[in-house]
């Protein structure tokens, strides 16, 4: 190979940079990080699993769009039947009040910024009572 | 074939920089708009159509202006056509890419537009113009690349061009008719509620598309060494002069059909693009130019002495250009909005933003139509 | 390989054989109803919904605007402050404005300085729905003309379409410019057109449009047209016009005069 000391030195420090996400993460401790969404303290099952919500909140959400504002029909039934309201702010927002202890923690850390709150209402969170409020 | 585009001389390239530099002001002046919103234009609650869409119909009719090489040379067989027709093809696919993106920076939710698709709606003409346009890029995009193709490797062209040619004379008579389809269905606007209006859209695309290639054609020789050949330059420049004669007559019909029968709401809509209406004149002085440029032209046009002459030929197609982008582009869209439907009426000029981005476009067609101009001469020059 | 010998044409055939049925699922999904949600509480089709307005009993002239207010409060509509960029569901209009093909008549003195109540007639034969590429405006069964905010991609078709310059459209963010955000009812974003709604989130409550009860002069009524209601008894009994008849819209918003 001509000038293979260039190439091998130049394609070690390609792998080297080009793997820095990941070298970087493992040695700084980061990767351990896992987003902690505040869970709200009275309610403790969601319109469906957590575990469905975590993994199809966004599709439930479309289907509720299409059937309150195309269909007219704001009851939604859950599986385990129960019914619940239709409405963004009025529903998930209830037990879910801070945008920011909850939906954000996992939107930020993954880098998603869904625009729905260009629309739709997040009511501003009270200041948690204190003292003999 | 394709490579011939990153060969040039100093020409060439001071061309290519001038164009991305317009178009990289456009993108500049269009996140400001993308940021803002459409606040950034001149557009109001009462004139909601502007700039982007008067462009977007003016580009419409120079690309369905291609059937006029098409018709002559497919089935007729002018063979005086031959070295023009690819210039006509690669002229269409440049409009109709900057007709499309004008609709694009029109809209308000763009990153939606494939709702269009995701959810059609067949009662609706911009669905259908969305389905049209679309198809007929690809048809001059593949009768262009094709017959160029053939002619590079010196063969004739695959049998089923002609069939596809067929295909694309219709289709070019229908992009420009579903276009006028978009306004002359609108109960609500009197100044398009009339049969006339697809008529007149042909008429000036016909006039106006060819005068433009005319005018690039005469680019090319002058400074690409391309010859299309004086025969198919007056043939083509005799289409324009019919054209621009009907265009004009056209225009006469609307003129008698809304001041003899002195119908007010329909009436209103023509003062204020002639005369003006309560004090508001804005248009009244482009309106005039463009009657004045057109007439010019159609005499500059009619007598063969100047039709002949290079020189003249080319005021004349500027002439007829510009008249027309006139007409069909701000006199077609913003009187339709004038007066409101309350019988309010107020101005429009569009902003800085709004003109920037629409030169953006406008230098992004002729980065297109420059990047393909230069595959031909590549070939042609090949095998001079 | 003898048995491997396959001329063209059956390739060919067993080919398209080959793509028609992976295409069939997915075009059978396609053509298929989704299933219905349960319709608990879609909207009743009792008939189609009007409003009457009384122009002898509106006190707009004399400046009062409760159910403008009312109306825009309860929507979060913007106060922009220019012209250009105004967004108003409802709005008040000299005669001339709101029956232009009136123009020249000698107008009888008491409606000279009337000004008329305008807004969305949710017409029986929409040229806005009929014009809409996605679908995002739609005539629902009991006549009122939607929007889905959603889904508007903002091409203003709607606009050149309405006859009665009804609708408005977001030039810009409009959160800024709403004094007090009503977090019952969401805003909208910039790039989409918006427009009376008949109010039809109060409806589905059992509870009047916003401006109907706002209204402290009894000028505005609203319910189904059909015989033995308050709106139709009026309708019915009083001579009333409608904006721009003549165009074939079928407006549903009665001016009683």
């Amino acid at each position: 190979m001509y000038d293979k000391g260039k190439i091998i030195g130049g394609l070690a420090i390609f792998l080297c940079l080009a793997s820095f996400p990941v070298w970087y993460m493992a040695a700084s401790g980061k990767a351990d990080y896992r987003p902690d969404p505040v869970l709200p303290a009275s309610e403790n099952r969601c319109v469906e699993s957590a575990q469905y919500m975590r993994e199809y909140h966004m599709q439930l959400v479309q289907q509720w769009r299409d059937q309150s504002v195309r269909q007219g029909n704001s009851l939604y039934i859950s599986s385990d039947n129960r019914t619940f309201d239709i409405n963004l702010t009025g529903t998930c927002l209830k037990c879910h009040p801070s945008k920011a202890d909850f939906c954000d923690r996992c939107h930020n850390y993954t880098g998603t910024a869904p625009n729905c709150w260009d629309c739709h209402n997040v009511p501003p969170v009270n200041a948690p009572l204190q003292g003999t409020q | 074939m394709i490579e011939n585009i990153l060969k040039g001389g100093k020409k060439y390239w001071l061309l290519i920089s001038g164009l991305l530099l317009f178009m990289a002001a456009g993108l500049a002046a269009y996140l400001q708009q993308w940021d803002i919103g459409l606040a950034v234009t001149g557009l109001s609650r009462d004139i909601s159509w502007g700039l982007y869409i008067a462009n977007f119909t003016f580009f419409v009719g120079v690309a369905a202006s291609a059937v006029m090489l098409v018709i002559p040379y497919y089935l007729h067989n002018t063979k005086e056509f031959r070295r023009i027709l690819i210039l006509g093809e690669f002229m269409a696919v440049a409009a109709c890419l900057v007709a499309i993106t004008f609709i694009l920076v029109d809209l308000g939710q763009p990153a939606r537009v494939f709702n269009i698709i995701l959810y059609p709606s067949p009662g609706s003409i911009i669905f259908w113009d969305v389905v049209v346009l679309t198809v007929y890029l690809l048809l001059n995009i593949v009768m262009g690349w094709v017959a160029l193709d053939a002619e590079y490797k010196e063969v004739a062209p695959p049998a089923w061009l002609k069939p596809l040619a067929i295909v694309s004379i219709v289709w070019a008579i229908s992009i420009h008719t579903v276009t006028a389809f978009i306004y002359a269905g609108l109960a609500a606007r009197l100044f398009w509620l009339t049969a006339l209006l697809a008529p007149r859209f042909l008429a000036s695309a016909f006039a106006s598309g060819p005068a433009l290639l005319i005018l690039l054609a005469l680019a090319m020789k002058k400074w690409g060494g391309f010859d299309p050949g004086n025969q198919a330059l007056d043939s083509v420049a005799k289409i324009v002069a019919y054209a621009i004669i009907v265009t004009v007559f056209f225009l006469i019909l609307e003129v008698f059909t809304v001041f003899y029968s002195q119908a007010p709401e329909a009436m209103a809509h023509f003062q204020y693009l002639l005369f003006g209406l309560d004090n508001h004149y804005n248009l009244v002085p482009w309106t005039w130019a463009s009657i004045l440029l057109a007439c010019t032209a159609i005499v500059m046009l009619v007598i063969p002495s100047s039709r002949k002459n290079h020189g003249t030929l080319a005021l004349a197609c500027a002439a007829v250009f510009i008249a027309i982008w006139i007409d069909k582009g701000l006199g077609l869209v913003i009187p339709g909005f004038i007066p409101s439907p309350l019988g309010e009426i107020s101005e429009y000029t569009p902003t800085l933003i709004e003109i920037l981005i629409t030169m953006g476009v406008w230098a992004m067609g002729g980065l297109v139509l420059t990047l393909l101009f230069k595959v031909v001469l590549g070939v042609r020059q090949g095998k001079q | 390989m003898s048995n491997m010998n396959i001329d063209r044409r059956s390739f060919l055939k067993l080919t398209a054989l080959g793509l028609l049925a992976l295409a069939a699922k997915p075009a059978l999904d396609l053509i298929s109803k989704p299933s219905a949600a349960r319709a608990l509480n879609g909207p009743a089709s009792d008939g189609r919904l009007v409003m009457a307005v009384n122009l002898n009993a509106c006190k707009s002239a004399d400046g009062c605007a409760d159910c403008i207010a009312a109306c825009h409060r309860v929507h979060n509509v913007p106060d922009i402050g220019n012209r250009k960029e105004d967004i108003k569901w409802l709005w008040d209009v000299s005669y001339d404005q709101a029956f232009p093909d009136q123009e020249d008549s000698l107008v009888a003195e008491p409606l000279q300085d009337r000004r008329v109540l305008v807004l969305c007639n949710h017409c029986d034969n929409p040229p806005c729905v009929k014009v809409c590429p996605t679908q995002a405006t739609w005539k629902r069964d009991d006549g009122i003309v939607m929007m889905d905010y959603h889904r508007c991609i903002g091409c203003r078709y709607c606009m050149a379409a309405c006859p009665y310059g009804s609708r408005s459209f977001n030039w810009r963010d409009p959160r800024p410019y709403i004094k007090t955000i009503e977090n019952s009812y969401p805003t909208r974003t910039k790039g989409v057109v918006e427009k009376c709604n008949f109010c039809e989130e109060r409806l589905a409550e059992g509870l009047q449009p916003a401006c109907v009860e706002a209204c402290s002069s009894g000028a505005l009524t609203f319910g189904y047209l059909k015989p033995g209601t308050e709106v139709y008894k009026l309708i019915s009994s009083q001579f009333n016009l409608r904006r721009k008849d003549g165009l074939g819209t079928r407006p549903q918003v009665y001016y009683l005069l």
